[in-house]
This record gives structure tokens, sequence and C-alpha cells, in this order.
């Protein structure tokens, strides 16, 4: 396999998704999930500029990324603000006492 | 240009490791920032000017403001180390995930997976965003909206969970006076 320039972006890429898929996976404050799943976000941005300048379609790509940087925001703010009314109504952050909770 | 945009792409990784590894959460959203200022230099040099500013812009600006202003209301808490999956599935399952995308992209032949549809034709971003995608454009318009009456909608209820607390309590301060 030859190291192309846009290997390096795309090992970077594979790198930010596992990261983010890890702390998804083991992250038990609600805060530092919505943190993972930004940085899943910022992999699949990189995801698309890449994939516009490998295909020649360079537009394209930048403005697939430009939804994913509006949808990540919101994704980030609404997750944010239930994390703030979970703390005030139950008092912890934790999914696990929370998955506990009945009613 | 190109390899130096890699090599701070992979900073980025690093970045978003430490974010995951701090013990308070605002460094970790720190981090985060750096993760993302970092993410718009690469993408800078990989040609995505715009891209790159609404990136540091709101990435690195907007989103870690709105973590900062989160943390201090809703406070750090330090949680028990024990996780909900044990790690071992985790690593397993992002190895599996990993290795998964490395067969799909890195080890085959980049080029025969992404052939190109057509001659390359330069489509500035502005082209591309109003003309070819405009679906996408709405999609993000009814985003904004649709987030911005979330936010509002959870907020409100704070505020009046908030104030019928303090209606409760200036009713028995007053039933405390009269007796």
């Amino acid at each position: 396999m030859t190291m192309t320039p846009l290997t390096f972006v795309l090992i970077a890429v594979i790198g930010l998704l596992g990261v983010g898929l890890y702390g998804l996976l083991i992250s038990r404050n609600l805060i530092k999930m919505i943190i993972a799943l930004q940085i899943l976000g910022k992999a699949a941005l990189l995801a698309f500029v890449m994939a516009g300048d490998a295909n020649g379609q360079t537009g394209q790509g930048q403005a697939l990324a430009m939804t994913v940087i509006v949808a990540d925001t919101i994704v980030a703010v609404v997750g944010l603000a239930l994390a703030v009314q979970v703390r005030r109504r139950f008092g912890t952050m934790d999914i696990k006492a929370l998955s506990n909770l009945k009613g | 240009m190109i390899y130096i945009a890699g090599f701070i792409a992979l900073a980025a990784v690093v970045c978003a490791i430490m974010a995951l590894r701090a013990a308070k959460t605002l460094v970790s959203a720190l981090w985060l920032a750096g993760t993302s200022a970092l993410v718009a230099f690469a993408l800078y040099l990989m040609g995505a000017h715009e891209i790159a500013v609404v990136e540091l812009s709101v990435g690195a600006g907007l989103v870690t403001i709105l973590f900062v202003f989160a943390i201090s209301v809703a406070g750090d808490e330090a949680l028990d180390v024990r996780t909900v999956i044990p790690r071992p599935v985790a690593i397993t399952l992002v190895i599996v995930t990993g290795l998964l995308l490395a067969w799909f992209t890195v080890a085959q032949p980049i080029a025969n997976l992404i052939q190109p549809i057509a001659p390359s034709i330069v489509v500035p971003l502005a082209d591309a965003l109003w003309k070819q995608r405009g679906l996408d454009v709405l999609v993000q318009i009814a985003l904004i909206f649709g987030g911005v009456l979330g936010v509002i909608g959870l907020l409100a209820d704070g505020a009046e969970a908030g104030s019928q607390k303090s209606e409760v309590r200036g009713q028995i301060r007053e039933e405390e006076a009269q007796q």
C-alpha cells in the first residue's frame, strides 16, 4: 500500500471515529458522552472533505461538511440542555443512576 | 501541504484522546476545543477555507462556550470509574470497527473504491451549496429552528419549575408570618 497524502487524513479519520466510539461506549457522564459525539462529528467532517477531494468533487464534499457542522452543533446544544435539565431534576448526570429510575 | 494537514489531523486525534482521559469535564471541553481548532487548521490546509472558518468559529468557539456554560450550571460531577459496558468489550468493538473501516478504505486501493464519476470540475462551494444541494440548506434551516425551539422549550420548563418553587416558598413564608 502506498502512503498517499490523503492516507494520513484517512488514518486520522479512523482514529477520531475510534476514540469517539470508545468514549461513547465507556462514558457514564452525560457531558462526556456529548463530547464523544462531538469527536465523532469531527471525524465525519474530515471524512466528507477528504472524500470530496479524492473524488474530484470538492464543492459537494464541502457542502455536506457544512451540513455536518450544523447538525453536530444542534446535537450539542440540545444534548447539553437535556443534560442540564437531567441534573436539575435528578441531581446526577450518571447514566447508570438514570437508567435505574422508575417513572 | 496536505501531508502537514494529515499530521495536524493526527494531532487532533491525540487531543481527542486527552479530552476523554481528562478527569474534569471542563478540562475535557477545553481539549475538545483544541481538537476542533486542529481539525479546522487541517481543513484549511486541505483547501476547504470556508469550512475551516465555520468549524473554527462554531466548533471551537460557540460549542466550547456552550459546554462551559452547561458545566457551570450543572456542576462537575466525579463519577465512579466503573463503566456500564466492560472495557474489553468496548475496546473489541472499537478495534473491529476500525479494522472494518481500514479494510474498506486503506487496505483496498483507494482508486478502485472512489472512481471519479465525471471529469474533475471544480465547483465553488456557494454553487454546490445553493444550486446542487438546496435541499440540504432547507434541512439546515429546519434543524436550526428545531434546535432553538427545543432549547427554549427545555429552558422554559426549567424556568417554570423554578418560578413554581419560588411561589410555593412565598406561600409558606406568608403562612408562617400569619401564624
